[in-house]
């Protein structure tokens, strides 16, 4: 190799010796600059008495106050609560049993599970305005329902302040069951069939074969599973533009939409720069214990 | 277990499967189906009814000369719009995520590890978080409300997923294979053209679909950077769908979600293996 590289020129040397680094460079810079400098930037920002433009004069948590003094910021909060954990719950329960029933060597299970997942490839969006058109209290399921002889059938939860927000849930339930039942599947091919024949052996009906033997081995599955999903909610924001805008008032919105609507609309950027990083400490409080105990699992091995 | 029972239980999972099936697929068709009806039907009939008389009515109208919001041309220009942020956001960030994850894998110098892990921070930060400061830089560019703005907007946000992409798939090339070809005089962009780039059709594939699929549905960067010519289609099919000029036609509306729709669906029947390998590798996240 010494050989080789005293053929080439010093010059040719050295720049070959730069040059990964030279590759990462722009990235590096970007990320610099683009994520964790930008982060500071809305840090700060939210520590001024910015409104309409940039204002660098310091008030301390004066934001943050007033943040969390809003009653829209409250139903933000509560709401991203209820949807979160009803999402997340929903999701896994659905996304479990659909993976175990189609884990019993089902004919046409790569049909079935194209259905299942073709929601996935659709934006939020797009989602939002066909559940929007499903879910409307005049044309909807419940004028489906009253075609069909329930001539009291009532469906109006798009337009209830109490029940917007759980249209939001069967919406994304929708969208993201899918890719659950995706993971569960994946986790279950992985699963050793010796240890199923193992239970069998020691008398274990399928229940208890599932309940003792394979639950316990999807546990990563379902610890993955739970941090993406409450990510996907907390960032949830497209969906509730579509499916509710927010209303009725502002009853169905999320953190994500309060930010975008004091940010941009309102030009109450200190508000919505608060709002932002608490935005960013709610996906820190559940990432990093999740990656602190992937790393220790992974050093552990 | 008799045998009896043993087929009514199989018979139940399938009947469960089913379904679910058809629950998943029920909006697609009450979509599809309403797109077909007139006005006049969707208002006497119910959702799961079929078009007595299908017709492109809505399609064309979506497509051609809906209102979104001031303007009424219809969906054709955003979709153009989005085609034109689509593809240069995908090319570019793909191409610098192969680069990238060439380097993180195979020619590793202090700090890349340290490198990369700050790299995959930026998969998880919600973007709410750069939104403002990335106005006032795109402003300072003079950027604001442009394509090319966006363009750049998704390649900076693009970047961390599309370099772990790489950077998974390259770890499991023999370290070997670079040392010998460096014994044979290749360089740092010959090994990376003849042994790197041949392998790499498959991460490709999965990096362009799921790079295409982001961006494509992107909704927050479009309504917040794009301008009143230059807006994605997601943003322009909001604003339609919020649009009420004169009576509420929910046809339209369909028509445009599927348009809207449709390149992330195409893609995701013809390719839905790699779509899901993305899925799982944006999943596990290393």
């Amino acid at each position: 190799m010494r050989d080789i590289s005293r053929t080439r020129t010093g010059w040719a040397n050295r720049l070959e010796h730069w040059l990964p680094k030279l590759v990462l460079a722009p990235t590096t810079l970007a990320m610099i600059v683009c994520m964790y400098g930008f982060i500071v930037w809305t840090g700060a920002l939210s520590l001024t008495k910015s409104g309409m433009l940039p204002q660098w004069e310091f008030v301390g948590f004066l934001q943050y106050d007033k943040l969390f003094a809003n009653p829209r910021w409250d139903v933000a909060l509560s709401n991203l609560v209820v949807f979160g954990i009803l999402f997340i719950v929903i999701s896994l329960i659905i996304g479990l049993f659909l993976a175990i029933f189609l884990d019993q060597k089902i004919r046409l299970e790569g049909a079935i599970r194209t259905i299942y997942l073709y929601p996935m490839a659709v934006s939020f969006v797009v989602t939002g305005t066909a559940w929007k058109w499903i879910l409307n209290p005049g044309l909807g399921i419940e004028k489906l329902m009253r075609d069909l002889g329930f001539s009291d059938f009532e469906f109006r939860w798009l337009v209830e302040q109490d029940m917007a927000i759980y249209t939001i849930v069967i919406a994304a339930v929708w969208q993201s069951s899918g890719f659950v039942m995706a993971m569960f599947l994946a986790g279950l091919r992985g699963v050793d069939d010796s240890l199923i024949k193992a239970a069998h052996i020691d008398g274990a009906n399928v229940w208890q074969t599932y309940w003792h033997v394979i639950l316990p081995i999807l546990r990563p599955v379902f610890f993955s599973a739970v941090v993406i999903l409450s990510h996907i909610a907390i960032k949830s924001f497209d969906l509730v533009q579509a499916l509710t805008g927010g209303g009725p008032g502002y009853a169905s919105d999320l953190p994500a939409n309060f930010m975008y609507t004091f940010a941009f609309n309102r030009a109450q950027m200190g508000i919505g720069a608060a709002s932002a990083m608490i935005m960013l400490f709610g996906v820190l409080a559940v990432l990093v214990p999740y990656l602190y105990s992937e790393l220790r699992g992974s050093q552990r091995d | 277990m008799t045998d009896l029972q043993r087929c009514m239980g199989r018979l139940s999972i399938y009947l469960l499967l089913f379904a679910f099936a058809l629950l998943y697929l029920m909006p697609l068709y009450v979509m599809v189906t309403t797109s077909l009806k007139d006005i006049e039907e969707i208002r006497q009939g119910n959702l799961l009814a079929l078009p007595n008389a299908p017709s492109l009515y809505a399609w064309i109208k979506a497509w051609g000369s809906a209102c979104t919001g001031s303007e009424c041309q219809g969906l054709a220009p955003f979709f153009f719009n989005s085609v034109r942020i689509v593809v240069p956001a995908v090319l570019i960030s793909t191409f610098i995520g192969a680069l990238n994850g060439y380097v993180l894998a195979k020619w590793r110098f202090k700090g890349s590890e340290l490198l990369f892990g700050a790299l995959l921070f930026g998969c998880f930060i919600p973007f709410q978080v750069i939104l403002l400061p990335m106005a006032r830089l795109l402003a300072l560019l003079g950027l604001a409300n442009t394509v090319t703005g966006l363009v750049l907007v998704h390649v900076i946000y693009g970047v961390a997923f599309t370099t772990l992409f790489f950077r998974n798939f390259y770890v499991s090339v023999p370290t070997e294979l670079v040392k010998a070809a460096q014994l044979d005089g290749a360089n740092f962009f010959q090994i990376f053209r003849h042994i790197f780039l041949p392998i790499s059709v498959p991460i490709f594939t999965v990096t362009v679909i799921w790079q295409f699929t982001q961006i494509w549905n992107d909704f927050l960067f479009g309504v917040v950077y794009s301008g009143p010519g230059t807006q994605p289609i997601t943003v322009a099919l909001n604003n339609l769908v919020n649009t009420s000029v004169g009576g509420k036609e929910y046809n339209v509306d369909m028509a445009a979600a599927l348009i809207a729709a449709l390149p992330t669906l195409v893609v995701y029947v013809l390719a839905g293996k790699y779509f899901v390998r993305g899925l799982t590798a944006g999943a596990v996240k290393g």
